[in-house]
């Protein structure tokens, strides 16, 4: 069968669990819709956790970030996964204690204000929205590119499944579906990766894999012949890192710290039934995402010697199908600079400006040609990271079923996260803006109903975001986590840690992290995007890492500020001291 | 009561109530597990530094002088390592907390 049909077949199956499994657990009330009953198994927790947390960027776009930059993709591993430690040891188990239903409601309640509460929840809708516009494309994404449908047309079916089980379901409904989405995607990414590794080095396990030796009878390690390829080709080695020592640990330390404060994460914790339940559902999920996040690597190195292995030096009739599939998609092309119809990969950008400009005519070989620039490098070849995951099959010749199987695993990350956030959003707005604030009185019933209201409209600004994806979607995801880590993290921390914290420091500390960030990220990206190099940096820190800046500008911010005004209610001391104990008020 | 239990109160640190009314020493009792309690997490986050952005990003390169199997040893700390070390580091943390709770009385069974 083609790998068409078996991707229709795959998906098809998939989607029909999906719509079952929310079918059968609808939600009946509002803690139902906002935490699931707060009866979850924190196994089952961990692994909505994980499905929550592993996003379309996740599945799709980081392996193929480190296949090009090598050791600097760190970040991503370390930051993506220390946030959990962070997450697991320093908030989840009080704010499961404290026992509500979102984050804006720990802030409004510690901080006893309705401004801390607003601000928070204005946090969160645009952090959530940032996300969930890379998700709805991704979805678009896999639909145009496995199964030959418009991108919209893609982004509108992805839409009508999230409705389907996000407003049915709520929390719980997301919940078991994010299991089951879970397991398709793990298994859609590991069968490849073992799938390549066994090929390559004899070993099944992927991250072990990827330290051992060739099978080829070189007895050469595999990374070994990696850095030496690389080097050959005037690239940077696999292994050296380009980035400087103090912008990987802004970045890494930002990413962690955002991780443990974005709010579609920290909810999830407060669906299971008790503190021990929460610290352990932790764990759980931290596994699961290591599963994922150790063989990760392991694809991106394999990816990189089969690339490099395929095209190098190979004439462009000869080329692999892939090539012009993905040619055909503008993902890929190649500019004949020395014009002997050979492709050439080599270090440095092929083209000016980097994404190519296709002019519509064909070359001398059948290329698609460019009309940029070409650079002063030998390179020849364009090739776009986000591709590495959902080719890197068919680069090295997998079976057709297992080509389909990548496609409905990216399904299942893109449709996961985009339901956590859709459901934190739509909480903000149902329980902290309406019920919290501006309309105290809605009934439990009306409340519901307005849950599932704000669900549906923040899906259709999702789905609009979707398909008309803003320019700067990429750019604002490492704001989001910037932001998440100069606001929400320091703020929740201290509520917690502190008895003496109060609304002052708060409000005072959020904002001069947010301000500060949002001044020197905009500054960067859209002001002065020509001064954004090293040598213009603060400190040397990009844009990227310069959340753990703003944090420690918040935490100082509040610290000092603490200190100069009234202490917190004696009410909001005791609320504090209850949360550090598991054990509940006699 | 339980040996562990009863070494808290020898310690005089976790003298549980009898009653479940809140009282002085449970006031006392919960002083010191939040103690523990921070000082647990302040071991546990300290290695969690020293893998990630020690091994990871600060010493890398001095690292990676090392082979370890395949892998240079830095970047298998900053690649593997270091997130195999989280997973254990969540663990250890579960089952010092649960010790934890027990000794001081705090458990949710009660």
């Amino acid at each position: 069968m083609s790998a068409q049909v078996l991707t229709y077949i795959f998906v098809g199956l998939t989607f029909g669990l999906y719509i079952a499994i929310a079918i059968w657990s609808r939600s009946g009330s509002t803690k139902d819709f906002y935490v699931a009953g707060g009866h979850v198994h924190p196994l089952a927790n961990g692994a909505a956790t994980a499905a929550d947390w592993m996003s379309a960027a996740s599945y799709l776009s980081m392996a193929g970030i480190i296949a090009f930059e090598g050791a600097d993709g760190a970040r991503y591993l370390m930051g993506w996964t220390g946030g959990y430690v962070l997450l697991a040891l320093c908030l989840a188990p009080y704010l499961r204690k404290f026992a509500k239903f979102t984050v804006p409601d720990f802030v409004g309640d510690r901080y006893y204000s309705q401004t801390a509460r607003l601000v928070a929840v204005l946090c969160v809708v645009f952090i959530s929205f940032t996300y969930i516009a890379g998700q709805m494309r991704g979805v678009g994404i896999v639909f145009s590119r496995f199964l030959e449908v418009d991108i919209d047309l893609g982004v509108g079916i992805g839409m009508a499944i999230v409705f389907f089980y996000a407003v049915l379901g709520g929390m719980k409904g997301i919940t078991y579906t994010q299991v089951a989405q879970y397991c398709v995607l793990i298994f859609a990414y590991l069968v490849p990766a073992i799938y390549i590794s066994l090929m390559l080095t004899n070993v099944p396990l992927p991250m072990l894999g990827f330290g051992s030796t060739l099978n080829d009878g070189s007895g050469v390690f595999l990374l070994e012949k990696l850095d030496g390829l690389t080097q050959e080709l005037g690239m940077a080695a696999f292994t050296e890192g380009k980035k400087s020592t103090v912008d990987m640990f802004f970045i890494t330390a930002a990413l962690m710290a955002g991780t443990a404060g974005l709010p579609h994460v920290i909810v999830r914790f407060f669906t299971v039934p008790s503190v021990r339940d929460a610290r352990i559902s932790a764990g759980y999920a931290l596994i699961f995402i290591a599963l994922l996040y150790t063989t990760a690597p392991a694809v991106a190195a394999f990816a990189r010697l089969n690339i490099i292995d395929a095209l190098n030096e190979t004439e462009y009739q000869a080329l692999p199908e892939w090539f012009s599939k993905w040619e055909d998609s503008g993902l890929l092309a190649w500019v004949d600079k020395n014009e002997d119809g050979k492709l050439q990969y080599r270090g440095g950008a092929a083209l000016e400006p980097v994404k190519p400009i296709f002019s519509g005519e064909r070359g001398a070989s059948g290329e698609r040609l460019v009309s940029n620039e070409v650079g002063a490098s030998a390179n020849e070849l364009y090739i776009d990271r986000d591709i590495i995951v959902l080719a890197h099959p068919e680069i090295a010749q997998l079976p057709n079923w297992v080509v389909a199987l990548v496609a409905a695993g990216g399904l299942a990350a893109a449709l996961s996260t985009a339901a956590g956030l859709l459901l934190v959003i739509s909480s903000a707005i149902s329980h902290d803006l309406l019920k919290n604030t501006l309309a105290r009185n809605l009934s439990e019933a009306q409340e519901l109903r307005w849950a599932r209201v704000s669900a549906a409209v923040a899906i259709l600004i999702a789905g609009l975001f979707g398909i008309y994806p803003p320019g700067f979607v990429a750019e604002v995801v490492a704001f989001a986590f910037g932001l998440a880590a100069a606001s929400f993290f320091p703020v929740i921390l201290l509520g917690i840690f502190s008895t003496r914290m109060n609304k002052e420091a708060a409000i005072s500390g959020m904002l001069s992290g947010l301000v500060f960030t949002t001044a020197y990220i905009v500054y960067f990206k859209f002001m002065a995007p020509e001064l954004n190099h090293a040598e213009h940096w603060w400190f040397g820190i990009s844009p990227e890492g310069i959340g753990t800046l703003g944090m420690l500008l918040n935490f100082a911010v509040a610290l000092v500020v603490m200190r100069v005004t009234p202490p917190p209610p004696e009410s909001v001391v005791t609320m504090v001291r209850a949360i550090r104990i598991p054990k509940k008020a006699a | 009561m339980s040996q562990e239990d009863h070494q808290a109160s020898i310690q005089g640190s976790g003298e549980p109530a009898k009653n479940g009314s809140p009282s002085a020493s449970d006031e006392i009792g919960h002083r010191a597990y939040w103690r523990a309690n921070v000082r647990t997490l302040l071991s546990l986050l300290s290695v969690w530094f020293f893998v990630s952005f020690g091994c990871g990003i600060l010493w890398v390169d001095a690292l990676n002088a090392y082979s370890f199997f395949g892998w240079k040893l830095g970047f298998w700390f900053s690649q593997q390592g270091s997130i195999y070390a989280f997973v254990v580091l969540i663990f250890v943390y579960v089952a010092q907390m649960n010790a934890l709770d027990r000794r001081f009385n705090v458990d949710e069974d009660r």
